[in-house]
């Protein structure tokens, strides 16, 4: 086959680059708002002396509680100090107490953290125990006995409360620690050489950046409100040296008289913890989006096969689906599945493939209405035995189940863990049937025979972890052949298990469609499952239908390249040290998908046409489609390769 | 005859501790020669990848030793462990977490060459020329890794592993992850990696048609224990042991077509 060699074809993808840490940033207004507010009052606080308009202790007995005025943009208080001047000369305190807080509670909290998480055994279990007894320790009395002993020093006061807070800190940054440790690149580093410490520093201590920029905003917003607490308690520096939380008291004396006050000298204070708080949760959604990519929408009018021709299939399906469009983001804007139209007929057996990408999964869950996060369908039909599905939530609720049933690719996720598997059944029984527990308890029975578990009593009584992962996934079947469905959705079904289990649960699956006649589709990437158990197969590529046909025909006889290389590129018949035929490329994510072919870029048979307009899907007869105008260049080369 | 890289001797692994304390692994032993590929073949619980983990010296062996170059690595002191960090790579089964996603592409595959000594011109030579050869252009090095595909990260964490030159490459589950013809890919690459520096390789795998084409040998594991060892194409096309011969057995191949028998004659859910 002449698909291009593996080395050559890969150009690193020259879209999506990922803008800094501080574009990012800047591009949230509020966390941008907050940093301004912090920053003027932070440089306000630092050059009080030049920007104060005036003394703040000295009192003007001419001008006593005024609103703000020109003179007094704040207005003054009961002695007629300016409270804008005391507002900035107090900010110095108050600022720089919670500062000096966080920096204590940091300096002790990250290290302590990061090393019992990183060195991990002993060493974790003592540091944890002393963290255990210091978050014992009542803080308020031992900020107080701080107070009291240090001579009402509010320096004393502030570290007091960033060591007390330290401990369950460490054990936020110990847990974000430890999760990064479990992630494959530190067990990389660790088998590359690095030393403990510089994986902490390098690999660890990064990865918890975000969780500890957060907690330290956080912290820095409620250790303000202690400050400014102690403070309005008279604790701190005398009057008349100003204070935020002084200022306050101040304020509630002559509230009935005087209520203007409240407004700047509380308002401060609530302005400042906000922003504390917008600042944190900023920095997180920066750095978190740093690391992930992006997704870029384009418009939903984009490249669409004029008209795809799908001919009917003889009898009357159970289920026609017709040009089936989702779309994901907003309103729908991006599109991942492409105008499909497929049949199945009542007991058809149809394997839907395709890889991570091609939108299976997302069409398979479209079936059931099950479309999660911002996915909908933006246009088509979907008709279940005449009804037709697509937007009526009603429709889908009442055939869900009854009708159309669901076995997932997890099947340990797929069932509650705290719930015994016979609780599960039987509630899924009485909601198709409507019947007693006694009886409902009796079919739940019956299900677990039908899906040939052999001790259905015991397995009733079991929580799911009792069971394996094969059994777990018959008991998914059974419930979901509670509903008598006339058509299973399966959704790699057996991808999780071992390839013992896989054959079992496949031919358990193929005996229970062969007793109730129901049809099934199974999603899967894996060309064996589908040779074994399908009557017929369709093949999505990048969000189209390429190609459907019976299986025979399709694995011999593929009608569209993408089908021949992706049968090629199964490892059932490599040999020893040879290379296997690749594709070269990669899918094209929904966002890029050209205007034509959207194979045309990997098809070693693609010519100017391809990439022109877009391709229909042409029915070739005997049954068959396919999206390819080069079948004839194709057949050529089948019939040159067994010549 | 050429002594063996990597040999295991009777090796024993304990998860847990106290009355949780359950062997995983016990009585194995291989030797991996210059130049093989010996895969361990099993499904879950049966201890190839805690195997993998022992021979890296990520988990401590609880009877037995693992030798490298003849030397038992547990008695080693902690610098000489790390400094076989050169000859002895990794490829983890996840290519989403084998990379650190705040580190740029440059910065993770320098890391190891520097660490064992080499010059930043030197290293960053090496690292271009690698990505090169496992087909990515030099650009990728100022990129970070969500801007990469599975199979492409999984392409720069194979570089990485080679960027000190090791003699020794542990693959657990490399391909696993993968979609299909993104796994033909890597494989190829991994094969003919393997082939032309001449590597040693322990290759972890369930599924046998994947080993197929890399391995020289295969040791088929059930629950903690050899149940099988050979050449592959004895494995493969001769097995003897009956659980070897069910694995083979179980997997669905594309020239085996079950009896295709249209459900519509049945009565709908006729038994239920």
């Amino acid at each position: 086959m002449s698909t291009a060699p593996a080395t050559a074809a890969f150009a690193t993808p020259p879209r999506r680059r990922i803008p800094g840490f501080a574009a990012l940033f800047l591009r949230k207004p509020v966390a941008v708002g907050a940093l301004v507010v912090l920053v003027l009052l932070v440089l306000a606080a630092v050059a009080a002396p030049l920007v104060a308009p005036y003394d703040p202790i000295v009192q003007d007995t001419s001008a006593t509680r005024q609103g703000p005025s020109l003179a007094h943009l704040l207005g003054t208080d009961v002695l007629g100090r300016d409270l804008l001047s005391r507002i900035i000369w107090g900010a110095r305190d108050s600022l720089g107490g919670v500062a000096l807080a966080v920096v204590v509670m940091l300096a002790i909290a990250v290290p302590v953290g990061v090393t019992a998480a990183y060195v991990g055994g002993r060493v974790d279990r003592v540091i944890m125990s002393i963290v255990d007894v210091v978050m014992s320790v009542p803080n308020i009395i031992m900020t107080l006995a701080a107070l009291a002993i240090f001579n009402n020093s509010m320096t004393a006061a502030m570290i007091t409360v960033g060591v007390l807070a330290s401990a369950a800190f460490s054990r936020i940054f110990r847990s974000a620690v430890l999760a990064t440790r479990r992630e494959l690149f530190v067990s990389a580093a660790t088998v590359m050489g690095l030393r403990p410490l510089q994986i902490m520093v390098r690999h660890a201590l990064p990865h918890a950046g975000g969780v500890v920029l957060v907690q330290a905003s956080l912290f820095a917003a409620a250790t303000l409100g202690i400050q400014t607490g102690l403070a309005f308690l008279s604790f701190g520096p005398p009057p008349p040296a100003p204070t935020w939380g002084g200022m306050v008291a101040d304020a509630s004396k002559v509230l009935a008289t005087h209520p203007w006050m409240f407004i700047p000298t509380g308002g401060v204070i609530a302005i400042a913890t906000l922003a504390l708080g917008l600042l944190g949760d900023g920095i997180r959604d920066a750095n978190a989006e740093r690391f992930t990519a992006p997704t870029r929408v384009r418009g939903l009018e984009q490249n669409r096969a004029a008209v795809d021709e799908v001919v009917p299939a003889a009898e009357e399906p159970l289920l026609a689906v017709r040009d089936l469009t989702i779309g994901f983001g907003d309103r729908g804007a991006l599109t991942v599945v492409d105008s499909v139209s497929f049949d199945i007929a009542p007991g058809e057996v149809v394997g839907l493939v395709g890889e991570s990408g091609s939108g299976k999964t997302v069409t398979a869950l479209a079936l059931l209405g099950l479309l999660g996060g911002s996915g909908r369908v933006t246009g088509g039909s979907i008709r279940f035995d005449g009804r037709e599905l697509a937007g009526d939530r009603k429709a889908f609720a009442e055939v869900r189940g009854s009708g159309i049933a669901y076995v997932s690719q997890e099947p340990m996720t797929a069932l509650d863990p705290t719930v015994r598997v016979g609780a599960q059944l039987i509630e899924a029984v009485r909601h198709h049937d409507g019947c007693s527990r006694a009886v409902a308890r009796r079919r739940a029975l019956e299900l677990l025979e039908a899906v040939r578990i052999r001790e259905p009593e015991r397995v009733l009584r079991s929580y799911p972890h009792e069971i394996s992962g094969g059994m777990a996934q018959r008991v998914v079947i059974a419930r979901a052949l509670a509903g008598r469905p006339r058509l299973l959705i399966a959704d790699e079904p057996t991808t999780a298990l071992d390839v013992t289990v896989q054959a079992e649960v496949l031919a358990l699956l193929r005996s229970v469609q062969r007793d109730t006649g129901m049809a099934i589709v199974f999603v899967t990437h894996d060309w064996g499952v589908v040779a074994e158990t399908c009557e017929r197969a369709l093949v999505m590529y990048a969000g189209q239908l390429v190609e459907s046909a019976g299986i025979d025909d399709l694995i011999s006889r593929p009608r569209h390249p993408y089908t021949r290389a992706l049968l090629a590129s199964d490892p059932h018949g490599a040999r020893r040290g040879e290379l296997l035929p690749t594709i070269g490329g990669t899918v094209p994510s929904p966002a890029d998908w050209p205007v034509g072919c959207r194979f045309a870029a990997r098809c070693p048979l693609a010519v100017d046409a391809c990439r022109r307009a877009p391709i229909a899907l042409v029915d070739l007869g005997a049954e068959r489609t396919s999206r390819c105008i080069r079948i004839d260049a194709l057949v050529a080369e089948e019939k040159g390769a067994t010549a | 005859m050429t002594a063996p890289v990597v040999s295991a001797v009777d090796l024993a692994v304990d998860y847990g501790s106290g009355r949780a304390r359950r062997r995983v692994v016990e009585g194995v032993s291989f030797d991996i020669l210059p130049g093989r590929t010996l895969a361990l073949v099993g499904e879950s619980g049966s201890g190839k990848t805690t195997i993998g983990m022992a021979v890296l010296g990520l988990v401590p062996p609880s009877a037995g030793t693992v030798e490298f170059d003849g030397a038992d690595i547990t008695a080693l002191r902690p610098a000489e462990r790390r400094a076989l960090g050169r000859e002895r790579q990794a490829v983890f089964q996840d290519p989403y977490s084998s990379l650190d996603p705040r580190k740029t592409i440059g910065y993770s595959l320098l890391e190891p060459a520097r660490l064992h000594g080499a010059s930043k011109a030197d290293a960053t030579s090496r690292a271009r020329e690698l990505l090169a050869r496992v087909g990515l252009d030099a650009g990728a090095m100022r990129r970070y890794p969500a801007q990469f595909s599975g199979g492409q990260r999984q392409r720069i964490v194979v570089a990485r592993a080679l960027m000190t030159s090791p003699r020794f490459l542990v693959c657990d589950e490399p391909v696993s992850a993968l979609d299909l013809s993104v796994q033909a890919e890597v494989m190829n690459l991994l094969t003919s990696l393997q082939r032309e520096l001449g590597l040693a390789m322990l290759f972890v795998s369930h599924d046998l048609a994947v080993v197929r084409q890399i391995s020289d040998d295969i040791v088929v594991l059930q629950h903690g224990r050899i149940v099988e060892r050979g050449p592959a194409e004895d494995i493969l096309t001769d097995p003897r042991d009956p659980y070897t011969r069910r694995l083979i057995e179980a997997a669905p191949r594309l020239d085996r077509r079950a009896p295709v028998e249209s459900g519509k004659k049945g009565a709908p859910h006729a038994q239920l």
